[in-house]
């Protein structure tokens, strides 16, 4: 920029500055000839400087053309001002570029097992229901796992439950590994007075290993013990929760006699489905699939645990936890669950926040 | 249990269709697994003749035949060497899907010669194992005619799931008398009329069992004489072949029809082979038996047994022994039929595990009042199917004597609706229980009912209620929701299960895969991790590799952390919930949440590469903490973490007196089956250390928002290696615990710019101001006093 004129016309800065502004192609630039203009040492600060030695009528005129000067070349300033920065902003950003294909960091890759994530649900349900979790352990003795539910040591149906035993003292009440979660249901009658309503779900063990069976696996058993509950309410109550399970409205549920030593009656139940083509489809498709067994709980179950058959009665019923997952997710096979393979936990796992509610169930 | 529906109608006279008595069988609670209808498969083939065989011209054992088809003549090449002029046979022609192989006969020249079909072998047909020659049918059969139809393979087998509960139905006559009872036809009766013996039984029988013979209360015997046994009839073979049984001779082949048939076991001893007195006792143990089932079993000290005056012969309702069993030769016979007791004969045959029809039969009770009836029928099989002209009955020899029940069971007529919510009248009840062979009488308000011989399974009321709302049909209980209980202001889950669900919902958003792995593991790995005592090794387990309880998560996950790296994947993160065991007693049971980082640092273009180290097991292990309300802050760290971890790279957080958690590098020697680029971390928190939150009602405390703006100062400090940084915080928060609000370390150096054994630990110090802004100078103050106390407890230099 070359030096600003020194005359005190106010014209010829005027023309000075404007043509200066105007020629300013950085933002650096314009800040030059403000400087030169209205900075300490400027221009026209040196000539409101010298007004002090003017008369009181000089000052008054030369003061209103100086002020004028000065706000003329202020808006000027502030309009180029912002010319240049919106220029230099365009430059930058045509200089900024990603490339935003790119992946983005590695994320959380987190999930919950199939097997939890469906107790959960089935927790949710039932506990709308009234129903409380209630639990025991996994090692037991005989007497909880079949004597107090019927089932004496020479019964067939202990061969129908492939029992994994522990080292015992005693030859008469072994340690086993519970083979079913009904365990709990006289750990329960007899810690608890009636009106009972309660769920467990946990882990359960047979002696077995195969394309369906698997030695370790998770049941979920229910009790329902008042002095009114009878086996409609059962039947209201099993359909209710298929139904909310599976989310399909008009589920057909099937009840049948069956027999498990700890209820009399029994009944299994099944729920309809299609198998039309090889695939299996829940609904009213007019077939059947076999689901959980239930019953009305024995007399002699209830004096084990110190109720009276004739004041008490309620129902119990059992499901095992990963064949509902199967049903309700199109997971094959079982021998699956427990391979701990993150290729399959990534695939029919759930996320974290997945959290069952029945508010938010579609 | 199966049985061909031919079988079925032979005790049911009946119209229903094949799916009205499926589904009624089902209804009832005789559920049906399975309906096999191997005439399917048999619908192609027919019935022909060979009208001419002749030599094939250019090989030694083929014959090209001329075969008669009903409607036209076929040429058929064959190599069977029973193909001859005149044989009836099973023709398969060009197109039918062959039953053995699943693929169509195609038309071809065999050696030159035309072949327009197949006579078929047993094999071929799916219907036998025999391939001795085609099939020779009978003179009756019809050229032209379905063979499915002629041999009976148009019969549907039916096959149920017999619950352990229904002895009776373990018999087609049973099965038929369950499904009169339901209104599906007639049944007809069992013709046993006694045999008349012409002479004395002629073999002693004794009972020498304690407690008044209750392992065998009742025992009858009958000898036939001068009989022939041989081959049985083809009736009876396919019978027996359709439920799965080989035929063997005419004698085994009767008790085995009896049994499927009756529900019967019965036992035909070779009569020539008894020696002395039959008697019917404990064993002694130590005896052997050479079974029928071609094993030998060593007895068990009071095993009910028969033997004679040799020794053991047979296992009582169990398995027969080879050396009093019919043969071929046997001619004369003693016919056993007795009632063992349902308890002993389960026992006998779990300790030596031999399952047999009759012992199935036997351990669930057979029907007492039935063992007399059961041998009438045996010995007119006996008679009819292997009797010569010079065959002598005996009497029957009944020994002991099984007390018919008499006990009546009362059932209140209210039972059945307070029970089941189906109100059915008393009338009906009452009809519903006869049908099914019940004697009832009626009281006031009450049905007194005595159950037939052949239910053992009914004990008490609810199992009346159970047979009434049966055969009155599940699907006529009304459905009730169950009634809302009072409002639930309690929560469904206890306080472990919500750990449980936190921890696993914490670490499944750090970016973690939950497994589940099993609940034992080998015996080896539990050593490492812990050790287990003797009483959590299984007795009977699946393999080594799974046979004791696991004392630790970490072990199975580190072995699915393998499989995964080993198909291939470069990171692994998995993490567990679930129990550990350390005794058999209930509170030995320990439920722990453990995560697992395994692999080599995984590579990404905005990112350094970084391998997991204990830290990020640290970092698993405080969120599961913190989600669970532990305060972090507070956690004491400790360097004495269990022996698996690596014992310079690992910790333990405690809260006080409580273990909450150890973590670390996975110690090295475990990890041998990991190469040496993949670092294994893990940590162990332990649910159930954590105390208990508080009940303080569900508001939170009030929260203050400091208005004057927090001031940082950054300090560095040159200190001992050994000195843990922990303690470096500590002092710096206890120069002034009002004002300072958070010590962070953003820089360690450890390296050759600083003295041996020494490090820097850079701070970054927040002050936050209360009331008033500081001064400069009463900041500078603060900041000399932080480093004072961190030089007075650790020893450090500040570096200026």
């Amino acid at each position: 920029m070359t030096p600003a004129p020194m005359a005190d016309e106010i014209g010829t800065l005027k023309t000075f500055f404007l043509s200066a502004i105007a020629s300013a192609t950085t933002e650096a630039e314009l800040e030059a000839v403000r400087v030169s203009a209205l900075g300490k040492k400027g221009s026209i600060t040196a000539l409101t400087r010298a007004l002090g030695t003017l008369s009181p009528e000089e000052r008054k005129t030369r003061g209103a053309e100086l002020n004028t000067l000065k706000n003329d070349i202020l808006a000027v300033l502030d309009k180029q001002k912002k010319i240049l920065s919106a220029a230099a902003m365009q430059e930058r950003l045509v200089n900024e570029r990603l490339d935003v294909t790119l992946p983005i960091r590695p994320e959380a890759e987190g999930r919950v097992h199939p097997t939890p994530q469906t107790i959960e649900e089935i927790v949710t349900i039932f506990a709308s229901m009234g129903f409380a979790v209630a639990k025991g352990p996994d090692i037991e003795t005989e007497y909880y796992n079949f004597e107090a539910l019927n089932i004496p040591s020479s019964h067939p149906a202990r061969d129908m439950q492939a029992t994994f035993f522990l080292p015992s003292a005693e030859k008469t009440n072994q340690t086993v590994l519970r083979t079913q979660t009904s365990p709990v249901q006289i750990r329960t009658m007899l810690h608890k007075k009636p009106p009972i309503r309660i769920i467990a779900p946990g882990r359960t063990y047979r002696c077995d290993y195969d394309q369906t069976h698997t030695p370790m696996f998770h049941q979920v058993e229910g009790l329902v013990i008042d002095e009114k509950t009878n086996m409609g309410h059962l039947k209201g109550c099993v359909m209710d929760f298929l139904r909310a399970f599976f989310g399909i409205d008009d589920l057909p549920v099937r009840f049948r006699p069956s027999y498990f030593p700890f209820t009399e009656p029994s009944a299994e139940v099944d729920i309809g489905c299609s198998r039309a083509g090889g695939e299996l489809k829940l609904g009213n498709y007019g077939d059947w699939l076999e689901i959980m067994g239930c019953g009305m709980v024995h007399p002699n179950v209830l004096k084990n645990c110190g109720l009276d058959p004739e004041k008490h009665q309620g129902f119990a019923f059992g499901m095992g936890i990963e064949r509902l997952a199967m049903l309700k997710y199109g997971i094959p096979d079982l021998r699956t669950f427990f391979d701990a393979d993150m290729r399959w936990l990534r695939h029919y796992g759930f996320m974290p926040f997945d959290i069952p509610n029945p508010a938010l169930r579609g | 249990m199966k049985f061909p529906l031919s079988w079925l109608k032979q005790h049911l006279d009946t119209d229903a269709s094949l799916d009205v008595l499926c589904d009624t069988l089902t209804a009832i609670g005789l559920e049906v697994e399975n309906v096999e209808a191997p005439g399917k498969k048999l619908a192609p083939f027919i019935v022909a003749q060979i009208k001419e065989a002749v030599d094939h011209p250019d090989s030694d054992h083929l014959h090209v035949c001329k075969v008669d088809t009903g409607s036209e003549i076929l040429q058929v090449v064959c190599g069977a060497p029973n193909a001859r002029a005149g044989l009836k046979v099973v023709l398969a022609r060009p197109g039918d899907v062959m039953p053995d192989t699943g693929k169509a006969l195609k038309a071809g020249k065999i050696r030159g010669v035309e072949s327009c079909g197949m006579m078929c072998a047993v094999d071929e047909l799916g219907i036998g194992d025999e391939h001795e020659g085609i099939i020779e049918l009978g003179e009756d059969a019809p050229v032209g005619g379905s063979f499915a139809a002629y041999a009976g393979y148009d019969d549907p087998v039916i096959e149920i799931n017999l619950t352990p509960n229904r002895p009776d139905c373990a018999g087609v006559f049973g099965i038929a008398r369950d499904l009169a009872a339901a209104g599906l036809g007639t049944l007809k009766k069992l013709d046993v009329t006694p045999v008349k013996g012409t002479e004395p039984c002629g073999i002693k029988i004794s009972l020498d069992l304690p407690d008044n013979n209750k392992a065998c209360p009742l025992f009858v015997g009958r000898v036939i004489r001068n009989i022939q046994n041989g081959p049985s009839p083809e009736w009876l073979q396919k019978k027996l072949r359709a439920v799965g049984l080989r035929p063997i001779s005419a004698l085994v082949d009767i008790t085995n029809y009896l049994t499927i048939d009756c529900a019967r076991p019965l036992h035909v001893f070779d009569a020539d082979k008894i020696k002395g007195t039959l008697w019917v006792g404990e064993a002694e143990g130590g005896e052997t038996l050479e079974a029928l089932n071609d094993k030998t079993y060593t007895l068990e000290k009071g095993m009910t047994v028969i033997g004679d005056d040799t020794g053991v012969l047979s296992l009582a309702g169990v398995v027969g022994g080879v050396g009093s069993a019919c043969d071929e030769k046997t001619t004369n016979v003693l016919i056993e039929a007795a009632y063992f007791d349902p308890v002993r004969t389960a026992i006998t045959g779990r300790t030596l595990q031999i399952p047999s029809d009759a012992r199935y039969r036997f351990e669930r009770g057979v029907d007492p009042l039935f063992t007399q009836p059961g041998a009438e029928l045996a010995a007119k099989l006996v008679i009819e199917l292997c009797g010569t002209a010079d065959t002598v009955v005996s009497e029957l020899e009944v020994v002991g004597a099984v007390a018919p029940r008499t006990a009546p069971i009362a059932l209140d007529l209210g039972k059945c609706l307070k029970h089941t919510g189906l109100d059915v009248s008393a009338d009906e009840q009452r009809a519903l229980l006869e049908k099914l062979g019940f004697t009832v009488t009626a009281q006031e308000q009450s049905l007194s009912v005595l159950p037939p011989s052949w239910r053992p399974d009914i004990d008490n009321d609810a199992d009346l209620v159970e047979e009434i709302v049966r055969l009155k049909g599940y699907e006529h209980l009304p459905v009730v929701s169950l009634p809302n209980a009072e409002v639930v202001t309690r929560l469904a889950l206890d306080e472990d299960e919500r750990r449980a669900h936190t921890a696993r919902r914490a670490l499944a958003g750090r970016g973690l895969m939950e497994a589940l792995t099993w609940s034992f593991l080998s015996a080896s790995e539990a050593e490492a991790f812990g050790g287990v005592n003797d009483a959590l090794r299984l007795t009977n387990p699946i393999s080594v590799e799974l046979c004791v309880m696991r004392p630790s998560l970490l072990p199975n996950l580190m072995a699915a952390a393998k499989r995964n790296l080993d198909r291939g994947l470069a990171t692994v993160r998995l993490f567990e919930v679930g129990p550990t065991f350390h005794d058999t007693m209930e509170d030995g049971q320990i439920p722990v949440a453990s995560a697992l980082r395994a692999g080599a640092a995984p590579r990404h273009w905005a990112e350094t590469a970084r391998a997991p180290d204990a830290f990020d097991a640290k970092a698993d292990a405080m969120a599961v903490l913190e989600a669970l309300g532990v305060p972090v802050g507070s956690l004491q760290v400790t360097t004495d973490a269990p022996a698996w971890y690596h014992p310079g790279r690992s910790g333990c957080l405690r809260l006080g007196p409580n273990l909450l958690a150890a973590f670390g590098e996975i110690h090295p020697q475990l990890r041998e089956n990991f190469s040496s680029t993949e670092v294994v971390v893990g940590c162990e928190v332990f649910l159930a250390n954590i105390p208990a939150t508080r009940a303080k009602g569900t508001a939170r405390p009030l929260l203050k928002l400091e208005t004057l703006q927090p001031i940082r100062r950054d300090f560095a400090f040159v200190l001992d290696r050994a000195v843990p940084a922990d303690k470096v915080i500590r002092a710096a928060y206890a120069a002034d615990k009002k004002l300072i609000r958070a010590v962070d370390i953003f820089d360690v150096y450890e390296g050759d710019k600083i003295d041996e054994g020494k490090k820097s630990l850079a701070l970054s110090v927040t002050i936050q101001p209360q009331d008033k802004t500081l001064t400069d100078t009463e900041i500078d103050a603060l900041a000399a006093k932080i480093g004072e106390s961190v030089t007075k407890a650790t020893g450090a230099v500040l570096r200026k």
